[in-house]
């Protein structure tokens, strides 16, 4: 469901729509079980996460004065609850953890004159359905080890399509804090995307 | 041995390729990145295998699903809808 229609919902529930009640209920339902389960960890834990932002939204869907923003709005909700959440559980968050950009480089090899970096062919990804499946589980263990401060940043940005503003938003910091954690999440996911598909053109060359 | 070489560029083009990717680099910034590029072919395989894992993030649908909605939590969510409206109507 692209952001208009979410926005539409939203209106039409706000002017006390029941009909659309459902559908709003279903589309944000498993976009925040998404979200919590890569971030918390436990399916369980996302189900109750779920439930109870819906319950906060609906308790406080008055305050949402401008329906355009209905996503940034729940996932803040979503964020929150998400964060209450795992301060009780043994997913506890840990210390932030940084990412350093160094690290994240590809590796070079300097000889005849030249330089080369190790690099996986990445041409067929989008091409062959089966390795896309197995890339998708990669790419959602890849998130998931992301130290959470770049985990929910990817997820706000990459998944849910949220503006760089609306993420600062969220989770309460500064617009480059933002940019500077997207930027070292990603290159994080493509590095170990990168090394999946390097065993990949492995198997395949055997 | 030029910046090329040592990779000072490659770095500060590596810094900078999520903005690059976004369109959010200066118009003079993005020319210098790709004059860089140009002669760099190194660089250039890389913001492609970077580009590739950004859309497929954002293409990424999740298999799993919630398991369906309860009556009883339907029933919890539709009643803290009426609230609001009522507690509107109210005010």
């Amino acid at each position: 469901m692209d952001r208009q229609l979410e926005v539409e919902l939203a209106r039409r529930l706000l002017a006390g729509e029941a009909q659309a009640f459902d559908r709003f209920v279903e589309h944000f339902r498993a976009k925040i079980f998404h979200y919590s389960w890569l971030m918390c960890g436990q399916r369980e834990d996302a189900e109750e996460v779920a439930q109870e932002t819906l319950l906060k939204t609906f308790e406080s869907f008055h305050q949402l004065k401008q329906p355009e923003r209905v996503r940034p709005w729940v996932f803040r909700i979503a964020k929150n609850v998400c964060l209450t959440k795992r301060r009780r559980s043994i997913f506890a968050p840990s210390p932030a953890q940084e990412l350093s950009l160094d690290a994240l480089m590809p590796s070079k090899d300097h000889h005849n004159g030249g330089t080369k970096i190790e690099i996986a062919d990445w041409s067929h990804l989008p091409e062959d359905l089966v390795l896309k499946t197995e890339m998708k589980n990669e790419l959602q263990a890849a998130i998931r080890a992301l130290p959470e401060i770049y985990r929910s940043v990817i997820l706000l940005r990459d998944m849910e399509q949220l503006s760089t503003t609306e993420t600062a938003q969220i989770l309460d910091v500064a617009e480059d804090v933002v940019k500077t954690r997207l930027h070292r999440a990603r290159l994080a996911v493509r590095k170990q995307l990168d090394g999946r598909l390097r065993d990949a053109v492995k198997v395949v060359a055997i | 041995m030029n910046a090329h070489e040592t990779g000072e560029h490659c770095k500060a083009v590596f810094a900078a390729l999520s903005e690059y990717l976004d369109l959010e680099l200066s118009p003079a910034s993005c020319a210098e990145l790709e004059i860089h590029l140009k002669g760099c072919p190194p660089c250039i395989e890389f913001v492609e295998s970077l580009r590739k894992s950004i859309d497929f993030c954002r293409g990424y649908s999740p298999g799993e699903l919630p398991k369906a909605l309860s009556a009883e939590a339907r029933h919890e969510l539709q009643e803290a809808y009426k609230k609001m409206l009522e507690a509107r109507e109210d005010q």
